[in-house]
């Protein structure tokens, strides 16, 4: 597919690397060659230096022959003009823009019908409504839904003398007292798709799949906390903070938001409810901290704009034995540095808003068994995919057991209508079934049938 | 420095040149010609045997690939592929001396068409093909054609930006559409259309399909090996002129044509470089007519013989029909700075190109207006848009590289005690890939005269213009192989 990226900042860089990996023809627009420059080098793409809402240097992209047109500069104007623009240079193109201003937000889907936008993200509330996830649902790392809320990965941290350490897994259901399946491992960096000889060590990263009532028996039988956090610290009044502290104050969560900048203290305190406690000062003095209660709230989320000062605030924050600790990542590329550190779990609003686009994108490039919903795991080292069988998928009907499938990939779960089960080498899959293939990064599967032989 | 990574594609290229050097083996059959055939045979038998080893020895490389790994693969994958060309020319006895069969090779590869022969003719058909087709694989370049073929996976990173930039001259290369592979597609096929219609041309003009095959060859790549003695003086006037308007054409920048294809005749029509390419042509046929009038029968003759001349040498091709080398002096140095000038940007010719010069001349200006106005803030516009300073800085970089490699040859050249004329001569040809010269290495001569020494002098000069300077200089930085264990662990 044709596509344009118009704003070559992390984001745009991020999307730049995914799509070229699969294939697509890209052109990219900013106004600084030198970023220009430094992508072309590391990638096959073209480079056009200029205001991508002029429709001079659109036409010079190439604007009629495009398919999609993704605005995710800086200025969330800009963005809303250039997919305009193009719009009105070539009607059929698709276009996604990023808009992150909160007083947009309300606005968000006349905005989008008004300006004929096929998708808008919006990476910092994607961000707020993943770290309230792992709020609301605390004990594991990181939590996905699949097939509408069904059916979830969650990853979780084998502690030490817990109950799995040193458990086959074809003994795992006998332990959990219930199905759930042990889609992938991360062991020290390194991510393997397991099979049941495969035995489980204290410190690796395990990522289960399992129906919603099935994980919530499995955290209890396993002694993982499910309690509700009632006082959470919320570390940089971003816009993050922001959405974070509206959505938990909604919820009946006392929410503590630390930010250094006076001004923007004021904003925040016009724009959020009275409940909010917004503290104007400096979150990285540990008299602050403590003055705040670190040690007696239940989550602690370090969202400043430096990722070093994140980090080392969740550091922190472990050592005061805060139960949960959630580090916002913006700049560093997700790496083992994270894995190296105890820095609870790791969000990334760049990730979450190129998986998103990325999503888009396949569903748009084959909109004939092309996957639904693609959820990266374990750093993107191995990616979860959803597919809906139809009429061209091959061994429908077929059980598990006799079909061939790739190296590294693993049925992890089939939906039939509204039950949802992980599957057995009996199962079997019919026409209009949602099936969840888990797979190491990297493999392009485009089509369901990519999976088979 | 990934070895493994630049052993995989020089493996690669050695396995094309195997595929390319077949039809000369078939020709050869064709003929009869024993040592020809002996000469391919063992040439392809080495070269397949080298290739594979190579592939099996790197087969497992990782693809960590950057701008240095780029300048070293294209500088390598060049001498590589002449040495393993040159082999015909020596296990077959044709060429007796290898500096010889290696000059030849270079000439052919580079699109210079210098010839150390002093009887073509005397080479077998099979030969004669093989030195016309480099010329014509040389012209649009090696590592371009192999990046049309590549699976995508690996012509889809960046690196594949430096082989382009290292390949195709010109200040200022760019991707015709967003994919590598596609780019390169695009401009082969271009090629490809215009040396057929080039040989369709040949051909209504009653020229022999063999000898139109091989001067189509050398017309597309602006190389100029001829298969006759007297290069094409000996063809009618009609073949010489449509050789006169395909050079002109090949010296033009292949991104035109693909804009034609796009059907935007108004870009083409306003291209600065190529506007100043017409008026250079135009002007200098029209200068050298005035000047040599009376030196042949008609006007007609007079105006062939000049456009001809001219076009031979502003696209670097070096074919002749007549010897200019009796004109007047005048003409002469004309023709000499015309060498310098070469023609397009992105075409298969080579020299200073014209898109080079109109930098220069662009900066110059300004920077005479500023010494008027000291404060004064100005940019450099090309087709209205502004080159960048880093543009211009390369530019001019290049400029001091280019006239500092050309003063030194000459030098080292001089130690043959030939004439003033016939050494400057020789490496502004060879430099600039052009051909014959003037006094000993005229259109009727050939550099046989020159030492081993001086024909390696000539080699590099030959790489190093067709590559463009750097690709080859970089080869004898101590700093590229210096940190090689260095930046493999980053």
């Amino acid at each position: 597919m044709k596509i344009i990226i118009a704003g070559d900042g992390k984001v745009g860089l991020t999307l730049t690397q995914k799509l070229a990996a699969e294939g697509h023809d890209l052109t990219l627009i900013d106004s600084k060659q030198s970023v220009l420059d430094s992508s072309t080098e590391r990638y096959d793409v073209m480079g056009i230096q200029g205001n991508c809402a002029s429709m001079e240097v659109l036409n010079r992209a190439k604007v009629k022959n495009a398919d999609l047109l993704i605005a995710v500069t800086s200025t969330d104007e800009i963005n809303l003009l250039c997919c305009m623009t193009a719009h009105g240079l070539h009607p059929e193109i698709n276009t996604i823009a990023r808009i992150r201003n909160p007083e947009y937000g309300k606005q968000i889907f006349t905005m989008r019908e008004v300006y004929s936008l096929s998708l808008i993200v919006n990476p910092e509330k994607q961000a707020a409504r993943e770290i309230e996830r792992l709020i609301k649902f605390p004990g594991f790392l990181q939590r996905d839904t699949f097939a509408k809320s069904r059916v979830e990965i969650v990853e979780l941290r084998l502690e030490k003398g817990g109950r799995l350490c040193d458990v086959r897994l074809m003994d795992l259901e006998r332990v959990v007292k219930c199905k759930v399946l042990v889609c992938a491992v991360s062991r020290s960096g390194s991510v393997s798709i397991p099979d049941g000889n495969f035995i489980l060590r204290e410190g690796d990263h395990v990522f289960f799949t399992a129906t919603s009532e099935n994980l919530t028996f499995m955290l209890q039988n396993l002694g993982v906390i499910t309690r509700r956090a009632k006082r959470v610290m919320i570390c940089g009044g971003g816009r993050i903070g922001y959405y974070l502290a509206e959505r938990l104050a909604r919820d009946k969560v006392q929410v503590q938001l630390i930010e250094q900048n006076g001004d923007r203290c004021e904003e925040l305190a016009e724009e959020l409810p009275e409940e909010v406690c917004v503290i104007h000062g400096d979150a990285s003095s540990q008299f602050l901290l403590e003055s705040e209660g670190i040690d007696e709230c239940d989550a602690l989320v370090t969202m400043t704009g430096m990722d070093e000062m994140n980090m080392i605030l969740s550091l922190y924050g472990k050592n005061c034995k805060v139960p949960q600790v959630i580090t916002k990542v913006g700049h560093l590329e997700k790496s083992s540095i994270h894995d190296s550190l105890d820095l609870g779990s790791v969000v990334c609003p760049k990730e979450l808003c190129c998986n998103e686009i990325v999503r888009y994108v396949r569903a748009m490039q084959n909109t004939q068994g092309a996957a639904v919903t693609l959820h990266n795991i374990a750093d993107g080292q191995v990616e979860a995919l959803e597919f809906v069988a139809d009429d061209q998928t091959r061994h429908l009907g077929m059980p598990l057991r006799d079909i061939r499938l790739k190296k590294n990939i693993l049925i992890a779960c089939i939906t039939h209508g509204s039950d949802t089960r992980i599957p057995t080498g009996d199962s079997f899959y019919r026409r209009g079934d949602s099936v969840i293939i888990v797979a190491r990064g990297g493999m392009k599967l485009l089509t369901f049938n990519d999976i088979f032989e | 420095m990934n070895y493994k990574m630049m052993g995989k594609f020089l493996s690669q290229i050695l396995m094309m040149e195997v595929i390319f050097m077949l039809p000369a083996l078939f020709i050869s059959i064709f003929d009869g010609e024993e040592p020809a055939i002996m000469g391919f045979v063992t040439a392809i038998a080495v070269t397949s045997l080298v290739s594979l080893l190579l592939y099996f020895v790197c087969r497992k490389s990782e693809n960590r690939f950057y701008a240095r790994e780029g300048f070293v693969c294209v500088g390598v994958s060049w001498i590589a592929i002449s040495l393993f060309g040159c082999l015909p020319f020596l296990l077959s006895g044709e060429i007796e001396k290898p500096v010889d069969a290696l000059f030849e090779m270079v000439s052919g590869f580079t699109t210079t068409g210098a010839s150390i022969l002093t009887d073509v003719e005397a080479l077998s058909r099979g030969m004669l093909y093989w030195r016309s087709f480099s010329h014509w694989l040389g012209g649009m370049g090696v590592l371009v054609f192999l990046l049309a073929l590549a699976p995508n996976r690996e012509a889809g990173s960046g690196f594949t930006m430096h082989l382009l930039r290292a390949e195709s001259p010109g200040p200022n290369v760019g991707k015709l559409v967003p994919k590598m592979r596609t780019t390169a597609r695009i401009l082969y096929l271009i090629y490809i259309f215009l040396t057929l219609l080039d040989f369709v041309f040949l051909l209504c003009g009653g020229m022999p399909v063999f000898d139109a095959v091989c001067t189509a060859f050398g017309t597309a790549g602006t190389g100029g090996f001829g298969i006759k003695n007297d290069s094409i003086a000996g063809y009618s006037p009609y073949i010489q002129n449509v050789c006169t308007v395909f050079m002109l054409l090949f010296g033009m920048n292949f991104s035109c044509y693909y804009l034609l294809l796009l059907k935007q005749v108004k870009a083409v029509w306003k291209d600065e470089e190529l506007r100043l390419y017409a008026v250079i042509v135009l002007g200098s046929i029209l200068l050298i007519v005035w000047n040599i009038h009376g030196y042949y029968g008609t006007l007609g003759e007079t105006v062939r013989h000049a456009a001809f001349q001219v076009a031979s040498v502003v696209t670097t091709t070096g074919f002749a029909t007549t010897d200019f080398d009796l004109w007047p002096n005048f003409s002469k140095i004309l023709l000499l700075m015309l060498m310098f000038v070469g023609a397009c940007a992105g075409s298969t010719a080579g020299g200073l190109k014209v898109g080079r010069v109109l930098l220069l001349f662009k900066n110059l200006k300004r920077n005479i207006r500023r010494l008027l106005n000291p404060r004064r803030v100005e940019v450099v516009r090309v087709n209205g848009a502004k080159t960048s300073e880093e543009v211009l800085r390369n530019t001019n970089t290049y400029l001091a590289a280019y006239v500092l490699i050309m003063m030194i040859s000459v030098l080292l050249v001089s130690v043959d005690e030939l004439s003033i004329p016939t050494n400057i001569s020789a490496v502004i040809s060879c430099f600039n890939n052009i051909g014959p010269g003037v006094d000993m290495v005229g259109p009727t001569a050939n550099y046989s005269v020159f030492s081993g020494f001086s024909k390696m002098v000539l080699i590099f000069d030959m790489l190093a213009g067709r590559l463009e300077i750097f690709p080859i200089l970089i080869l004898f930085s101590r700093s590229t192989w210096r940190n090689a264990k260095f930046s493999r662990k980053i």
